[in-house]
């Protein structure tokens, strides 16, 4: 088992190293040059040999293949090098950010889970009767509604019948947990709505599947508890593609939480992302897709160890 | 209840000896079941109108082709059926007197598995797979019985111990897919013993098993509903089983009870013109292919939409204008009972009828020039291993196997699952590439040859897969799936392929304008003869059958065996038939080849194979099958062969079938045993034969 997770872990730098190197050919495809998005940004009139020393200084006048090579011998050092734009390092930009996206993520996913779980079980043994149509609009709605609208609506209606707002400005749970939570639990309840919505589905049609299986009619004909039959025979199996389902969600909100963070005002990864792209921020845009990427692999093997954890068929080897 | 009770003793088996003695309480009465199921096309009635009893001790077969009603009854008697689909209609059930059907929710529920427990067909799927066996097998006794954890381990130990399963207390921690099918099904038959049942309830228990392990399985059924008095109601397709095991015998057919009665009757004077057919359609493991198998024609009804009057109409030879009324079930001698209208007259019609067309002997010259030569082939495929991982054990599917096929003949592959025999038809297809040893075809080895050269040769070679339903593309339509292959070679030019495929539907028995249907529209027989027709449509030469009919129901499996032997004699085929059935391979084949973990363990003709087995393997093979025919079955020894097959990926050294062989000495581990030619062409591979 350990040997599997130690195994698993080294086979995150081969999926890194790839990922490193497309991105760093991709972004240089992309029309605009940095420096010059950089200084003439709001129109100035800069001359051309201040651009071609700024160019100089941030090495872009380096031949590609210098330039790769650089980068390369930076990743073996863990360095991934300085913005383009604001001159901090890479890894310091992102560390600012990643605390805040990280924990609306998981708040996310734990209010999907404590209300869709339930849910979708109700769903499924109550197949078909007023409650179940009733969860599942209510679950279409998440599917329909966009994030971003539901935390607007979220902010007037804290305003309009409490005359509050979550303070601006984050600071750390390890700091001030009530201000802090108070603050992240309303752009966690605006994502996790649609997060919710996708796994009562998805809970709802596998704890349904499973309920046609062979070893459900074993079970009954045993003369089991109903009850039982749903929890013990039922659940354990239908989870299998839940867990499948909230890792991917998981993964996909550290960065793609873009319009919500503007709504609240959250300085997060999404944000950090569409500027650093606006800006052609070619150094901090590696960074991010790599950390996206280490993100994704890590929950991927998560997502495995919990299925070896709920199927004794999966032996993880 | 208009039946006399047949049995009622717990200690004896056979019911008809048991006459004189005074007939106790049935379990279990079912009287004028009717079952609908609601769909979006209309009303299917799955059950009309069954009744039957069964007494304590006896062991009652349900017989029946797939869709004939079989497993509704039953259900219907757990109160299983969906709730959503389904109604009973009319009709009782009574246990012990008792109405199973007024019976309140919570009080079905303590009987199920309490006084009524039921064992299903796939022990693979019918075991939860994310919960230990231990766990499994105690909850009934935890729940019905009140036990203690301590008690109900303590009982799940015993209960394993009872169906034959080493070392219990360990397999109490295991999971289902750490147990082989024939170990899950013990663990089936565990868990409905647990709490003592009054009636065992058994759907198809060995359907999904080989032979071998279908004997151990009913061995142990049959035992134990003797040594505990449990009243034993077997649902299966299989006449064999019944003529072995069975007291009584119901047959059912379209949804309706057509002939009952003890099994000595039934099978030896059969009443009813379907179970008459259905005991002439099957292949018997005691008769050679002298005789061409009658069958029944066309195929069971739809009921959605069923025949007025008897169901059978439109399929029997005998049918009159009175056919149209619904014929009563009568007692027609004492305790066996049909519904025709012609049962007084059957015997003699049937005698008149009887003018079976004889067989092809298929003799082929020994001399004939072998189509196919296979030297020493093997195969094997790794498992496991990878990046990261170190090296992959090899799987031995194929190990060193040589064998002719000659022209024109059928050369019949037999063995259980697992041994390697569709591996070795996909070799000779080149589906698969040997790992060693070469296959020459017309004196050519395919191993050797091109991506371009291999299509000469693939329109020599068809194949005709297990599964009508899945191995024809749903969204084609018939003339396209059989057109295709035609096209591909470029056989014909685009315009003439529509009345070739005209033409080949009507070889294989269907009609031209079915080439415009899809498979979904055709029956399971019409499906495996679009089957045939796309095989057909190259003009092979040689024709690999991976278990052709076993997907089929008897009387359809019948047609499709005397399609396959006419279209032999008509067009010069070869044919390579891969299949598990005995009976079957008996009868269509001219040679047979018993594989066992990936060798050939005896190859003979097969005439002297079946009268005269050499290798301990096809010994206990031969006697594992049962034969349909109760009295034989009486007089027959059981020898019962032990085990399971052993991993391939770790075979046995020497003979791979020492550990289960009667006959094995210490010298049966030293060296795989060389072939011996016995007699003329009967080789075996067993030092003691």
């Amino acid at each position: 088992m350990l040997g599997y997770i130690l195994r698993r872990l080294l086979m995150v730098i081969p999926t890194l190293l790839g990922v490193a190197v497309a991105v760093f050919f991709l972004i240089r495809v992309m029309p605009g040059d940095p420096v010059v998005v950089k200084l003439r940004a709001d129109g100035a009139n800069v001359t051309e040999e201040t651009i071609q020393a700024e160019r100089k200084r941030l090495g872009l006048d380096q031949p590609l293949i210098v330039q790769f090579k650089d980068y390369m011998i930076g990743l073996t050092r863990l360095d991934l090098g300085k913005s383009l734009w604001t001159g901090q390092s890479v890894a310091g930009e992102i560390a600012l950010r990643f605390p805040v996206s990280l924990q609306v993520a998981i708040m996310a996913t734990l209010i999907a889970v404590i209300i869709a779980v339930p849910l979708g079980t109700l769903c499924a043994i109550y197949r078909d009767s007023w409650l179940d149509n009733v969860i599942r609009v209510v679950a279409v709605s998440g599917l329909a509604i966009p994030g971003f609208w539901l935390g607007m609506l979220i902010i007037l209606g804290l305003l309009y019948f409490f005359n509050w707002l979550p303070k601006i400005g984050y600071v750390s749970i390890f700091e001030d947990p009530i201000t802090n939570l108070s603050a992240l639990f309303w752009p966690a309840l605006s994502v996790g709505y649609r997060y919710a919505a996708v796994v009562t589905r998805m809970m709802r049609s596998a704890l349904l599947e499973v309920m046609r299986e062979d070893y459900i009619r074993t079970a009954r004909a045993k003369g089991v508890y109903e009850r039982l039959v749903t929890r013990r025979h039922g659940l354990r199996n239908a989870l299998l593609p839940v867990v499948t389902v909230v890792g991917l969600e998981f993964a996909f909100l550290i960065g793609g939480l873009v319009v919500t963070e503007q709504v609240f005002n959250l300085n997060g990864i999404g944000k950090l992302f569409v500027d650093a792209t606006a800006r052609g921020d070619f150094t901090l845009i590696q960074g991010l897709v790599l950390l996206i990427a280490t993100v994704f692999v890590i929950v991927n093997l998560l997502v495995d160890l919990l299925y070896a954890a709920l199927d004794p068929r999966i032996r993880l080897t | 209840m208009q039946h006399s009770p047949a049995g009622g003793v717990v200690t004896a088996g056979r019911s008809d000896v048991e006459s004189s003695v005074a007939p106790s309480a049935p379990v279990l009465e079912i009287d004028n079941l009717h079952v609908h199921f609601v769909t979006s096309h209309g009303t299917v009635r799955a059950v009309e109108g069954v009744t039957y009893s069964v007494y304590p001790g006896e062991m009652v077969a349900i017989v029946g082709e797939s869709g004939s009603g079989k497993s509704v009854s039953a259900l219907a008697v757990m109160r299983l059926l969906p709730p959503q689909s389904s109604r009973i209609v009319a009709g009782s059930i009574k246990f012990e007197g008792k109405s199973l059907l007024d019976l309140d929710d919570e009080s079905m529920r303590q009987v199920r598995g309490r006084s009524i427990s039921m064992i299903f067909q796939e022990p693979m799927t019918s075991l939860n797979p994310v919960l230990t066996i231990g766990l499994q097998i105690k909850e009934p006794l935890l729940i019905h019985m009140g036990m203690s954890e301590a008690e109900a381990d303590e009982r799940a130990i015993e209960l394993l111990t009872l169906v034959g399963i080493t070392d219990p207390a360990n397999r109490l921690v295991q999971y289902p897919h750490q147990l082989s099918g024939g170990m899950r099904q013990r663990v089936m038959i565990a868990i409905g013993l647990a709490c003592n049942p009054k009636l065992l309830i058994a759907d198809e228990p060995t359907t999904a098993l080989d032979v071998t392990i279908q004997a151990q399985i009913l061995e142990l059924m049959k035992d134990l509903s003797r040594r505990l008095g449990i009243a034993v109601i077997i649902i299966t397709h299989n006449l064999g089983i019944v003529a072995r095991y069975a007291d009584r015998v119901n047959v059912m057919y379209a949804a309706r009870i057509v002939e009952s009665g003890t099994a000595e009757r039934v099978f030896g004077r059969p009443l009813h013109p379907y179970a008459r057919g259905l005991l002439s359609a099957v292949p018997r493991l005691d008769r050679g292919r002298a005789v061409k198998l009658a069958t029944i024609d066309g195929s069971p009804p739809n009921l959605l939409n069923p025949p007025e009057g008897c169901r059978f109409r439109p399929r029997c030879r005998f049918a009159i204008d009175e056919c149209m009324k619904v014929p009563a079930f009568r007692e027609i001698e004492e305790g066996h009972f049909a519904a025709c209208h012609r049962t007084p007259e059957i015997e003699t019609l049937a005698d008149a009828d009887a003018a079976r067309p004889e067989g092809h002997a298929g003799l082929v010259a020994d001399d004939a020039s072998a189509v196919l030569d296979i030297k020493g082939a093997s195969k094997f495929f790794p498992v496991g291993g990878g990046f990261l991982r170190g090296p992959a054990k090899l799987v031995r599917a194929v190990n060193d196997v040589s064998l002719t096929v000659r022209k024109g003949e059928t050369l019949g592959l037999v063995g259980e699952s697992g041994c390697g025999k569709s591996t070795l038809g996909r070799l000779v297809l080149r589906l698969e590439d040997p790992t060693a040893g070469e296959i020459l075809f017309d004196g050519v080895d395919l191993a050797q040859m091109k991506r371009s050269e291999m299509i000469a040769i693939r329109k020599k070679m068809q194949v005709i897969f297990q599964d009508p339903y899945s191995s024809l593309n749903p969204r084609m339509t018939v003339g396209q799936i059989i057109g295709e292959p035609m096209y591909v070679h470029s056989i014909l030019p685009n315009d003439k392929i529509d009345d070739r495929v005209a033409e080949l539907l009507q070889l294989v028995g269907l009609f031209p304008y079915m080439a415009l249907r899809y498979p979904h529209e055709l029956s399971g027989g019409q499906r495996q003869r679009v089957g045939i027709a796309r095989a057909l449509a190259v003009n092979p030469e040689v024709i690999v059958c991976d278990e052709a009919v076993s997907a089929l129901d008897v009387s359809i499996q019948g047609q499709v065996i005397n399609l396959l032997e006419d279209l032999q004699q008509k067009l010069g085929l070869t044919y390579l038939f891969i299949a598990h059935d005995l009976a079957v391979v008996r009868h269509i084949s001219t040679r047979v080849a018993v594989m066992y973990l990936g060798r050939i363990v005896e190859l003979s003709d097969s005439a002297e194979l079946f009268a005269n087995p050499k290798h301990p393997y096809t010994q206990a093979l031969l006697a594992a099958a049962p034969i349909p025919d109760p009295v034989i079955e009486r007089s027959r020894p059981r020898k019962i062969i032990t085990g399971e097959l052993p991993s391939p990926l770790n075979p046995p050294s020497g003979c791979v079938f020492h550990p289960r062989c009667p006959l094995a000495t210490e010298d049966c581990k030293k060296a795989v045993p060389a072939q011996r030619e016995l007699g003329p062409g009967h080789m075996v591979a067993c030092i003691h034969a």
